[in-house]
């Protein structure tokens, strides 16, 4: 069977677009924001959702994502809190994606073979361990392919052709690339050299190549999907949450109208420009 | 005094013979401890950084510069002191104490950013990022960044920089700039994220000088490395001392550094007990403690697998010590493996028997001990009475007192 990971995708291309995925932290600003939150970004256009698993310790997120995780935690939101959404989510809809993105510790205290059991049963597609690169994986991917979830690995502009090479041996799904050195939410990306490295990672690996960090608007949105299958935006969409934290009823609307924006600057430049 | 180099050899010698102890593997396992548990924009660095490493540890130019280094900056070889008196009152085994408290700056913590420093120099990094607890560490780093002409940005957490505010000062007037970190519990563990996002920032032109043997690969190896000419000098001095190796060789741990430092050239004398003394805080009972070995359990946390503080679902747990340079929730993951394989015993202590140590010492040998290593000297009091007087107990005498007047004079109910 086709995932829907991989269905999503094949669809896309063959419409000739490119992919959105929001990023938001589960549990942010309380538990109750995030399903009619994920609802309205798949009405708005998201195309996958990344949903943010709470860790008290997340090394490679910038402030905006540390204080979504830090009110999730204090909100008590835990792994297993985020399976029940998705689960709840998958009630209402099974095609859209959904991938899993945060760190290894919950996941090893939970046992990696039970959290590859349930979260499938709760129908996540995959997940991205920002703290396991190709070299540490072996175990934690080999319990999560029999489930049918793809384990998405990282690329970054640090990445030397050996290893571009040794993470198109094993990726499934996508893979995601870091467009900037640095944490979520950092720096501006220069769009030259973005695509000057995905056509490095093209010509080595033959899934379809998301891109994140410092896409924080519709221009910046509608450059990196000419050279894209998808686009990634994570903190520029946590920080309207912030925003909104006090009047969480208004959040998904808020969220809604900004992916809205991001949709239409990508689908102008699908139609307009070279395309994915 | 063997030099480094001489020092080097033997290390080699001993991880080349057969049954000998061979940690980590080449992919920076210790056992099923340690590894590279980072994000992808840093696998690259730590392989560069790895290659460097090993290059320099065999280049007699280097290890000269390092040797040259710890003798007339350093000050090594640090004495090893026969605590006559402190021995006498307790009553059993006779304690030497190693004194790295005599280093420059005042603790082991410089052996290693001697080292590394020179490593960044030759990797042509112009810029050093450091984390610091008990603020020893930002203080090493501080002093070779300013004898090397390199900046230097250090994160402390805001709890320690609270605690710590001499430290901070000397930071500061070794021309650092100490960022003050906000996030999650405020100490070390928070300092090490906003250290690891700083590097993943400025991955071009920094070095990050990590203050312990924890991180991923090659870290906890390095810094063992660059701290094991603690327990090569202590093995020597103690077999021209008393013509025989030492019973028991003990430290505090922390991030484990100068008690891997010390043990690791005495790993392959299996008759040497190696004891490591964690903090346990108000009582291991209460959960307010800093004793990953001795009451938490496996888990991943900066860049490497090893015995964790957490919580049922994972999450860090905020510790609790006396001592800023102990409050930290993981540990190196060497410590990790010797502890499951047996080879090394972890016990805890609390912060009232470190403290009682701690003005036991000053009193009976006019050595005041930094609060980290009363942790062991609490324990080597225990231990001692239990001992024969023929026998012997080397304690890592990690740092000096002098960063911690605030503290102590404070439980005594006097403000300086
Ligand atoms: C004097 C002293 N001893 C011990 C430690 C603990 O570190 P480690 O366990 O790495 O030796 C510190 C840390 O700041 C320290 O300053």
């Amino acid at each position: 069977m086709q995932s829907r990971i991989t269905a999503m995708f094949g669809r896309l291309r063959s419409e000739g677009r490119t992919a959105l995925i929001p990023f938001v932290t589960a549990g942010d600003p309380s538990p109750d924001v995030t399903l009619p939150l994920m609802h309205r970004m798949v009405a708005a256009g998201a195309d996958l959702i990344e949903l943010g698993v709470p860790f008290s310790d997340p090394i490679a997120d910038g402030p905006v994502i540390q204080r979504a995780t830090e009110r999730a935690l204090h909100a008590g939101v835990r792994l297993r809190d985020v399976l029940d959404m998705v689960r709840a989510f998958r009630a209402e809809d099974s095609t859209t994606p959904v991938v899993l993105m945060g760190y290894l510790n919950p996941i090893e205290i939970m046992g990696a073979e039970t959290f590859a059991a349930e979260a499938a049963a709760a129908g996540v597609d995959g997940a991205l361990v920002v703290d396991v690169p190709p070299e540490e994986a072996a175990e934690l991917a080999g319990l999560l392919r029999p489930q049918g979830l793809d384990l998405v690995y990282l690329l970054a502009p640090t990445s030397d052709a050996g290893r571009i090479a040794r993470i198109g041996g094993v990726a499934s799904g996508f893979v995601y690339y870091v467009a900037v050195k640095g944490v979520t939410g950092a720096g501006n990306l220069d769009i030259d050299a973005v695509a000057a490295k995905l056509a490095e990672i093209r010509a080595r690996i033959p899934l379809p190549v998301g891109v994140g960090f410092g896409i924080k608007d519709g221009p910046s949105a509608a450059r990196v999907a000419r050279v894209a299958d998808a686009v990634i935006v994570g903190s520029a969409i946590v920080q309207r949450v912030e925003d909104l934290m006090d009047q969480p009823a208004r959040i998904p609307e808020a969220v809604a109208d900004f992916l809205g924006e991001l949709r239409a600057a990508i689908d102008g430049a699908d139609t307009g420009g070279s395309g994915a | 005094m063997a030099t480094v180099a001489d020092d080097i050899q033997h290390r080699s010698a001993a991880e080349g013979a057969p049954s000998g102890y061979q940690y980590p593997d080449t992919s920076g396992h210790f056992g099923r401890y340690g590894g590279r548990f980072v994000p992808e924009t840093l696998m690259h660095p730590l392989a560069e950084l790895t290659d460097a490493y090993e290059r320099y540890l065999k280049d007699p130019a280097f290890l000269a510069e390092l040797d040259n280094d710890l003798r007339d900056y350093v000050g090594r070889p640090s004495p090893l002191y026969h605590a006559e008196r402190w021995s006498r009152e307790l009553g059993g085994a006779q304690i030497f104490l190693k004194r790295e408290d005599l280093n420059h700056t005042g603790a082991h913590k410089v052996n290693n950013t001697v080292g590394q420093a020179l490593l960044a120099k030759r990797m042509g990094k112009t810029r050093i990022i450091a984390e610091t607890g008990a603020g020893q560490h930002g203080v090493a780093s501080a002093t070779v960044a300013a004898r090397m002409g390199l900046e230097c940005v250090v994160y402390m957490g805001e709890v320690d920089v609270a605690r710590q505010q001499a430290n901070v000062y000397r930071m500061r007037l070794l021309g650092a700039e100490v960022v003050s970190v906000k996030s999650g519990s405020r100490t070390l563990k928070d300092a090490l994220n906003e250290a690891m996002r700083d590097w993943v920032t400025n991955v071009d032109n920094t070095f990050y000088i990590i203050g312990t043997v924890a991180g991923p690969h090659p870290y906890p190896a390095m810094v063992r490395d660059f701290q094991a000419v603690i327990g090569r000098e202590a093995r020597a001095q103690m077999l021209e001392r008393a013509g025989r190796l030492p019973d028991v060789v003990m430290a505090c741990v922390g991030g484990g550094s100068n008690a891997i430092g010390l043990f690791y050239p005495f790993i392959e004398d299996a008759d040497v007990r190696m004891i490591g003394v964690e903090a346990g805080g108000e009582g291991i009972l209460t959960g307010h403690h800093a004793a990953p070995l001795c009451a938490g359990k496996p888990g991943v946390l900066h860049g490497n697998r090893t015995y964790l503080m957490e919580d049922e679902n994972g999450q860090i747990a905020e510790t609790h010590s006396i001592s800023a340079g102990l409050d930290y929730p993981g540990v190196g993951p060497e410590h990790a493996w010797l502890k499951d394989t047996g080879r090394a015993e972890y016990v805890a202590v609390n912060d009232d028997e470190a403290l009682a140590a701690f003005h036991g010492l000053t009193r009976t040998e006019g050595i005041i001990p930094a609060l980290e290593t009363s942790h062991a000297l609490a324990y080597a009091a225990k231990l001692a009475p239990t001992m024969r007087r023929d026998q012997t107990i080397v304690i890592n005498l990690s740092g000096r007192g002098d960063k911690d007047m605030d503290t102590v004079a404070r439980l005594d109910g006097i403000e300086l």
